[in-house]
C-alpha cells in the first residue's frame, strides 16, 4: 500500500512538469470507443488494440521523427546535371571555403586581439567594458554568420535591454545562438560543451553574462535557477535567451518546453526561427556528428537561410499555470515558424518516459474490465 | 541516411517480400528499411531491446516489456515478418496466431491460465489485484465452456477470436 501511494505522488509532481501527452496523440490512440456489454472470453483475449499500438510505435513516432536529419534531395544524379553538381562542389569546396576561413580567421584575430586588452585592461570601468565587449562578441558572431554565408531575415522589433524580461526560441543547432547573437548580446542558457565551444563558454560568453549547466547534474538545476532570478532583476545586465526544449530538434517540430522560463515572472518575448533547408539541414544532430563537423558543414554549402521573427511579448495571464504559460508560448512559436507540436519531453534522448502513462492505460483497462463484469 | 533506400537492390527487396508472404508493398519495405536503419543505431544490422525501448511510445505500451523479449536482436527480415501480422492485407488467422505467441511466453504451443494470468497483469497493472484477475478470468473460461486447468490451444484462440474478426492493421508510413 505504501509503496503504491509513494507511485501516485510521484506521478503527480511529474503531472505538473509536463503537458498532457493524451492531448497530442492520434485520437484513434487516445479515444478508444468504450466497449460495451457482458465481458466475455473474447475481450479479455483479444489484445489487438494494444498490440497494434506497440506496431505503430515500432514503425513511427512522433519522439524519433523529432530528432531525424533531413538527407538533401539527391538532384544531381542525371547526365546532365551531374557536371553541373561538380562544378558547384569544386566552388563550394575550393573556392568559398577557404575564403570562409579565411573570413574566421581574421574575425578571430580582430576579435581577440581586441577582446584581451580590453577585458584586461579595462577593469576599474565595468560599464564601459562590458558595452565594449558586448559589440565585440556581436561582431564576431557576425563573422561567424558571414562564413556560410547567412542570409538571414529579422522580423518584428529588435530585443531591448530591460529588466524583468526572457526571450524563448525554438533550438535547432547552437547557430541559432550564433544567429540570434549577432543582432543582440544575449546572455544564453546552455548545456556546457567539451571541447573548444567549452573553452568558449569559460571564457568569452562568461562576460556577456551566459549561463551553463550540465543536463546530468541535478543540483545544477537549482544553482541555474538561482542564478536566471538574479540576472532577470539586473538592469543592465544582457536580455536572457533561453531555448526552452533543452535539446536541439530538426526544425519542423517543437518538444515540450521546459517550465523554468515561464516561471521567473517575467515577460517572455518569444522568437521564432524558421530553417530553409534549400542548401543545407541546420539541424545539428549531436550524435550523429560534433559541433566542428557540423559548422564545416555548412561551411561547405553555399549559404544557410533563415527567417527570424521577434514576436509579440506574452505574459501569465491570471490564472495560468506556468505549463500552460509554456505551452501557449509554444504555440505562438510553433504557428510562426510552421512547426508541429509533440508533447515529449526532449530530455527522452537521455532518459525513459515516466510510468505514468502506462499506468493510465493500465487503470482504463482495470476499471473497464471490472465495469463490464457487473453488467449481465 | 540518405543512401539507406539506395542500398536495397531490386532482389534484396522481392527476398524480403517472400519472407514476408507478399503482405508489404516494395515501397513500404523500402521505408520499413529506413525506420530499421534509423532504429539501429550503430548499424549493426539487428535492433536491439534498449534500441526498441528508447522510443517513448513504445515504452509507455503495457506490454512493452512482453514484446520486446519478442523482437529483440531482429535482423530486417525477421523485422519485416513480425510486422507482416499487422498488415492490412494479412489474414485474420495470421494477425490471431501473433496474439497466441505474445500469451504463449515459453513457446510451448499451448496457453495456460497462468499465461493469460500474466498477460493480464501486464494491461492492469496495480489497479487490480491477483484475485480480481484470477476471479475475472476464471468466471469468463467457464462462461466460455473451459475450465481453469485447460490449455488454450492456436485453435482455441481462433475460435475466440476468429467469430468477430481482429482489427489489428498499421499503416507504413510513406513519404
Amino acid at each position: 500500500m505504501n509503496s503504491k501511494g509513494s507511485l501516485q505522488s510521484s506521478s503527480s509532481e511529474l503531472d505538473l512538469d509536463r503537458p498532457n501527452i493524451e492531448d497530442y496523440l492520434p485520437s484513434g490512440v487516445a479515444i478508444q470507443q468504450e466497449p460495451r456489454g457482458k465481458l466475455r472470453l473474447h475481450d479479455l483475449l483479444d489484445i489487438s488494440p494494444t498490440l497494434s499500438e506497440a506496431a505503430g510505435a515500432i514503425v513511427d513516432d512522433s519522439f524519433t521523427r523529432c530528432f531525424k536529419s533531413n538527407p538533401p534531395e539527391p538532384w544531381n544524379w542525371n547526365i546532365y546535371l551531374f557536371p553541373l553538381w561538380c562544378f558547384g562542389v569544386f566552388i563550394r569546396y575550393l573556392i568559398i571555403f577557404p575564403t570562409r576561413v579565411l573570413v574566421l580567421t581574421i574575425g578571430w584575430i580582430i576579435f581577440l586581439s581586441s577582446f584581451i586588452p580590453v577585458h584586461l585592461l579595462l577593469k576599474g570601468h565595468d560599464k564601459l567594458r562590458r558595452s565594449i565587449e558586448r559589440s565585440l562578441v556581436e561582431m564576431m558572431c557576425s563573422f561567424f554568420v558571414a562564413s556560410w554565408t547567412g542570409v538571414v531575415k529579422y522580423h518584428g522589433p529588435r530585443p531591448s535591454r530591460r529588466p524583468k524580461q526572457v526571450f524563448v526560441a525554438n533550438h535547432t543547432s547552437m547557430i541559432d545562438f550564433i544567429i540570434l547573437e549577432q543582432m543582440t548580446a544575449f546572455a544564453v542558457i546552455m548545456q556546457k560543451h567539451p571541447g573548444w565551444v567549452g573553452l568558449l563558454q569559460s571564457t568569452i560568453l562568461e562576460s556577456v553574462g551566459c549561463i551553463w549547466f550540465n543536463r546530468s547534474e541535478a543540483k545544477d538545476r537549482e544553482i541555474v535557477a538561482r542564478k536566471l532570478r538574479e540576472h532577470v532583476l539586473g538592469a543592465d545586465n544582457n536580455p536572457l535567451l533561453i531555448f526552452p526544449e533543452g535539446t536541439c530538434v530538426n526544425n519542423h517540430y517543437t518538444v515540450m518546453f521546459k517550465k523554468g522560463a515561464f516561471e521567473l515572472g517575467c515577460t517572455v518575448c518569444p522568437v521564432a526561427i524558421k530553417y530553409n533547408k534549400i542548401f543545407v539541414d541546420a539541424f545539428w544532430n549531436s550524435r550523429k556528428q560534433s559541433f566542428t563537423t557540423h559548422l564545416l558543414q555548412l561551411m561547405t554549402s553555399w549559404a544557410v537561410v533563415c527567417d527570424v521573427w521577434y514576436l509579440e511579448p506574452q505574459n501569465l495571464k491570471p490564472g495560468e499555470t506556468a505549463i500552460e504559460f509554456a505551452e501557449r508560448v509554444r504555440d505562438i512559436i510553433s504557428h510562426r515558424a510552421g512547426l508541429k507540436k509533440v508533447p515529449w519531453d526532449g530530455y527522452l534522448k537521455y532518459s525513459r518516459p515516466s510510468p505514468k502513462h502506462r499506468e493510465r492505460k493500465q487503470q482504463n483497462f482495470a476499471e473497464s474490465v471490472l465495469r463490464r463484469l457487473e453488467e449481465k | 541516411m540518405g543512401t539507406a533506400s539506395s542500398m536495397l537492390t531490386q532482389y534484396d527487396i522481392e527476398e524480403v517480400q517472400q519472407h514476408c508472404n507478399h503482405l508489404f508493398s516494395q515501397q513500404e519495405i523500402v521505408c520499413l528499411y529506413q525506420r530499421f536503419c534509423q532504429l539501429d543505431r550503430n548499424a549493426k544490422g539487428f535492433i536491439s531491446s534498449d534500441e526498441f525501448l528508447s522510443i517513448p511510445e513504445f515504452v509507455m505500451n503495457p506490454i512493452s516489456q512482453r514484446l520486446v523479449k519478442m523482437v529483440d536482436g531482429l535482423n530486417f527480415k525477421d523485422f519485416v515478418a513480425f510486422l507482416s501480422a499487422f498488415s492490412t492485407k494479412a489474414s485474420a488467422h495470421q494477425k490471431i496466431e501473433l496474439i497466441f505467441k505474445v500469451y504463449d511466453s515459453d513457446h510451448n504451443g499451448k496457453v495456460s491460465f497462468k499465461d493469460i494470468l500474466e498477460v493480464l497483469k501486464d494491461l492492469s497493472g496495480s489497479f487490480m489485484s491477483d484475485e480480481q484477475r484470477e476471479e475475472v478470468l476464471s468466471q469468463v473460461l467457464k462462461e466460455a465452456g473451459y475450465s481453469k486447468d485447460c490449455y488454450l490451444t492456436l485453435d482455441d484462440f481462433n475460435k475466440v477470436l476468429g467469430q468477430s474478426g481482429v482489427k489489428m492493421d498499421v499503416e507504413v508510413p510513406i513519404d
